[in-house]
């Protein structure tokens, strides 16, 4: 494949059969010689060649060392990088998150995309604008101060007959500039970037240039990846958690068709057959020796969870962060209020499971993945088959979202050590029922608060313990703590500490204590309640205590919901340089004035008489610097006890807005993802065993559950909202994060009921609400 | 193993494999088509949605020797090189986020649109409600599909 045909295809990243398929940039195309005896060096970030290519046809290429989740941010990378280099959005594609071709900006997550990575892909684009200035002005005559540039040409200001295109400067050529910056963070040229008010792209919504090929079919998914001679692998998981392999007979299945082999090492098992079909048979049939640990390993599903969490000793209990004298407030409170609240493991759950195809073809090993951090698993399986790492590269293709699921991918690291092991290429796939049992798990918490209010119904006082299940939690494709790893015998000295959480919150309230707690479960490796990170890792959690706490002081004040959150708020004085308060304020409002909310005794008087109640919620955080704030109205059908959250209206403000319908639409998923949170997901276990195993016994929300009408506000809260240098922060995953408290405040105002512990799944509701004869 | 033979998209394919091996897999690792996807295997999520005899059928729980008819994938949607009026409406919405359940949500709906062309608000619910997305896709798609039933909110 050439570089014209790979431009061709819009941006999306085409990958054959063979190694040379995809086209690298040119500081990496020097060493083609290298790649073809399998050595894939890392892209030189100080290179200005390693991220922009410009074209004989006047068209660029960039290359960016992210992955795109569904977001668009591949489409946003293109709005930004465009605008600083001057040359219209339609001339640009952009390669993402292969590790040999594209700098390690280190894949997806923590919804940095655009907050952190966005600002060296505008001053490289920035940079390669000042340089193409610079020869133009020597190609031209014409000094630098009297020419302008518009659509990759640049034309002098006082004679339009001298032109040249940034094709005819650098096409096919390098740029062969060094850039400079201490980290890839930093990356930077001697170019600044625009002030806001002069981009043109960034705050148009250009229509994501992945969609067309995801809906006729013609996308090429890391799943579709073929290569000649390719066997197919599935896994066979322990029985239960802690289970010891015995023996593994291999007569079961030897003679099945299309055996290959049974790949087997410690607790880890896997068998190889030449098609699909027959190697899920084979996983099927084969019959292992497993032997049970003596005593049930895990806790006795969600209840007996919470009842070991609370009761055991903290791995890890932090200092408590204290203001003021909470002490003494709640001594000289006129009201008190004590509430705990729980939420369970709820798992990633991806579409469909976990799966990459490895190729060891030439020595090398080559990882076909839709690992959003494709550099981790580079780095990562590297170390864990003992190969050099330039002789291993991860493509990265799109796939399934689990949204975080992947940050500590298995399948990748799996394919690649029986690839190995055979010398021929395997796709390694999951099964539903494996995915739903051992995929990493969002931690479980258990929360404990206290407040106080003074004689005139003003929070004096905040005393909040947040305890998580997340010791050992998962690093990203670490080759010790991948589940392979586990499975094999590999243990660290210390594992990962976890952690809990704060709550986010902008309010003024004098007095604040806060201990945060992490707690170990009894079994801590080979576990199916092994802990990542699901989509903001532990904000809607404790976002989800926090607010209905806050929710129950509203209420014992005697105060709206709203009216008491914006009196803390206004009461403070706290500010920082992204203005939080100031902007926790406008979000707030913009979310009141849309919903149309007016003060109102609560819970509703007007929720109905018949089979369905209804009610409002609000619920109001900030991650890092992006504020949100979600009101959900509900219907609470009291003969079912089925939540529906029938509109949702989300405040939200994340700086300088680069694609506004992208936005829009991550902020709807993200608002949707968590009602499915708030109203379902919850892993089922027992003693031994995960107990969810498809979408029936781990129900999920459904097209019956969307709600009528989302009305996302984009807001600006800047104090000075048209500052030239207004930043831009991130967006994937801060809108989930107060979703399960609105819903939790919605089904109270609707009900009277509180509900403490999530999900809010039907038949708790209906209970709950038997038993308060509503 | 046996000689099979299908009519997909319009044209015929004889495949030598086990009768009862599921449809899905028939499509993707022999006939090489990429619309439809592996997500449960069990027939409860969608995503290996196919269309035959009008009817949207789960390949991934359908062995392939029971297949009567033509079977239309979404490859098999655009006509004479133009999108089907599903997937202008798909990309009009900007309805997928990952976009690995898309293949479901689309073919569901087009054999709901083909039986009904205009249905209700709460008939597109009940007709999509076992067609899953975990990015949660679904206003969006909802959206789609009264886009391409001409209607315009």
């Amino acid at each position: 494949m050439i570089r014209r045909e790979f431009l061709k295809t819009s941006g999306m990243l085409i990958v054959g059969v063979s190694a040379g398929a995809i086209v690298g940039p040119f500081a990496i195309d020097v060493d083609a010689q290298g790649a073809a005896r399998g050595l894939y060096p890392d892209p030189d970030y100080h290179q200005l060649d390693s991220w922009i290519v410009i074209h004989d046809d006047n068209t660029a290429t960039f290359f960016v060392g992210k992955t795109d989740c569904g977001q668009g941010t591949g489409t946003s990378f293109r709005q930004m990088m465009s605008d600083e280099l001057d040359i219209a959005f339609d001339k640009t594609t952009c390669v993402m998150g292969t590790t040999d071709i594209t700098v390690d900006q280190g894949g997806s997550g923590g919804s940095d995309a655009i907050q952190t990575d966005g600002w060296p892909m505008r001053r490289v684009a920035a940079e390669a604008r000042r340089v193409l200035l610079d020869m133009g002005s020597q190609r031209l005559g014409v000094p630098i101060a009297g020419l302008t540039v518009s659509n990759a040409v640049i034309t002098a200001k006082n004679d339009p007959s001298k032109h040249v295109s940034y094709g005819e400067l650098v096409g096919g050529k390098k740029f062969n500039v060094t850039l400079t910056g201490a980290n890839i963070d930093a990356t930077t040229g001697v170019a600044k970037v625009k002030p806001v008010q002069e981009l043109k792209m960034v705050g148009q919504s250009p229509q994501r240039y992945d969609i067309p090929a995801k809906v006729n079919g013609s996308l090429k998914w890391a799943v579709d990846v073929k290569l000649p001679g390719m066997v197919h692998a599935r896994n066979v998981k322990p029985p239960v958690a802690g289970a010891k392999l015995i023996g593994v007979d291999e007569s079961s299945v030897r003679n099945m068709p299309g055996f290959v082999k049974v790949v087997s090492k410690g607790n880890y098992v896997a068998v190889v057959c030449e098609r699909e079909e027959q190697a899920i048979a084979a996983a099927k049939a084969l019959k292992c020796n497993w032997q049970k640990p003596a005593t049930p390993q895990l806790p006795n599903g969600s209840d007996g969870l919470f009842k070991y969490m609370r009761e055991t000793m903290p791995k890890s209990s932090q200092a408590p962060n204290h203001i003021g004298n909470t002490d003494a407030a709640f001594a000289n409170a006129a009201k008190v209020v004590e509430a705990e609240y729980d939420v369970p493991f709820q798992g990633h759950n991806a579409l469909a499971p976990a799966h990459a195809l490895a190729d060891p073809s030439n020595g090398q090993m080559t990882i076909y993945s839709n690992d959003m951090k494709s550099y981790g698993m580079r780095n990562g399986v590297a170390t864990f088959l003992g190969m050099p790492r330039e002789q291993v590269r991860v493509i990265w293709m799109e796939g399934p979202q689990g949204y975080g699921r992947t940050a500590a991918d298995d399948a990748g690291f799996e394919a690649a050590y029986i690839a190995k092991e055979l010398g021929r290429p395997v796709r390694m796939q999951w099964m539903r029922d494996e995915e739903q049992a051992w995929d990493t798990k969002g931690p479980a918490f258990t929360f404990k608060i206290r407040g106080a209010l003074d004689a005139q119904g003003n929070m004096t006082a905040l005393d909040y313990t947040a305890r998580s299940a997340d010791y050992n939690h998962l690093g990203y494709n670490e080759p010790d703590t991948v589940l392979i790893a586990q499975l094999m015998g590999q243990r660290r000295d210390r594992p990962a500490a976890g952690s809990s959480a704060f709550p986010n919150d902008m309010y003024a309230i004098p007095n604040r204590r806060t201990l945060l707690e992490v707690v170990g479960l009894p079994l801590l490796w080979e576990t199916p309640l092994r802990t990542g990170n699901l989509r903001d890792p532990n904000g809607p959690q404790s976002t989800f205590a926090a607010e209905s706490f806050i929710d129950e002081m509203a209420f014992a004040a005697k105060a709206d919901p709203i009216e008491f959150r914006m009196r803390m708020l206004m009461a403070g004085k706290d500010e920082d340089g992204g203005f939080k308060r100031a902007r926790s304020i406008a979000v707030l409002k913009a979310a009141a004035e849309k919903f149309g909310w007016q003060p109102r005794p609560w819970p509703n008087a007007n929720r109905g008489s018949g089979d369905i109640l209804t009610g409002r919620g609000v619920s109001y955080t900030y991650r890092n610097q992006t504020v949100i704030a979600q009101i959900a109205e509900v219907e609470v059908n009291r003969k079912t006890g089925r939540v529906w959250v029938k509109r949702a209206v989300v405040g939200h403000d994340c700086g300088l807005v680069i694609n506004p319908e992208a936005l829009r639409r991550t902020i709807e998923g993200a608002t949707q993802h968590g009602i499915s949170r708030s109203l379902y997901e919850e892993v089922a276990f027992d003693t031994e065993k995960v107990l969810s195993k498809d979408w029936v016994t781990h129900p999920t929300l459904t097209h019956l559950d969307a709600p009528a009408q989302i009305d996302v506000v984009l807001v600006n809260g800047d104090p000075n909202p048209n500052r030239p240098d207004l930043p831009h922060y991130g967006a994937g995953e801060a809108a989930m994060k107060p979703v399960i408290a609105a819903v939790a405040n919605a089904i109270f105002d609707a009900t009277g009921v509180r509900f403490r512990r999530v999900p809010f799944r039907k038949e708790r509701v209906l209970a709950a609400l038997k038993a308060a004869n509503v | 193993m046996a000689n099979i033979t299908l009519r997909v998209n319009g044209s015929a394919h004889t495949v030598d494999v086990e009768p009862s091996t599921p449809l899905l897999y028939i499509l993707r690792n022999d006939l090489g088509l990429q619309g439809p996807r592996f997500g449960c295997g069990l027939g409860q999520c969608g995503a290996c949605t196919v269309i035959i005899n009008g009817a949207a059928v789960r390949s991934c729980i359908t062995p392939t020797a029971s297949v009567r008819g033509e079977v239309t994938t979404l490859e098999g949607l655009a006509q004479d090189g133009k999108l089907h009026p599903l997937q202008q409406a798909w990309i009009d919405e900007q309805a997928p986020q990952c976009g690995f359940c898309q293949n479901g949500q689309i073919m569901t709906a087009k054999a709901l649109l083909d039986k009904n062309p205009h249905p209700t608000d709460e008939q597109i619910r009940q007709g999509m409600a076992g067609t899953l997305c975990r990015c949660m896709t679904y206003y969006r798609v909802q959206a789609a599909i009264k886009r391409a039933a001409g209607r315009n909110s």
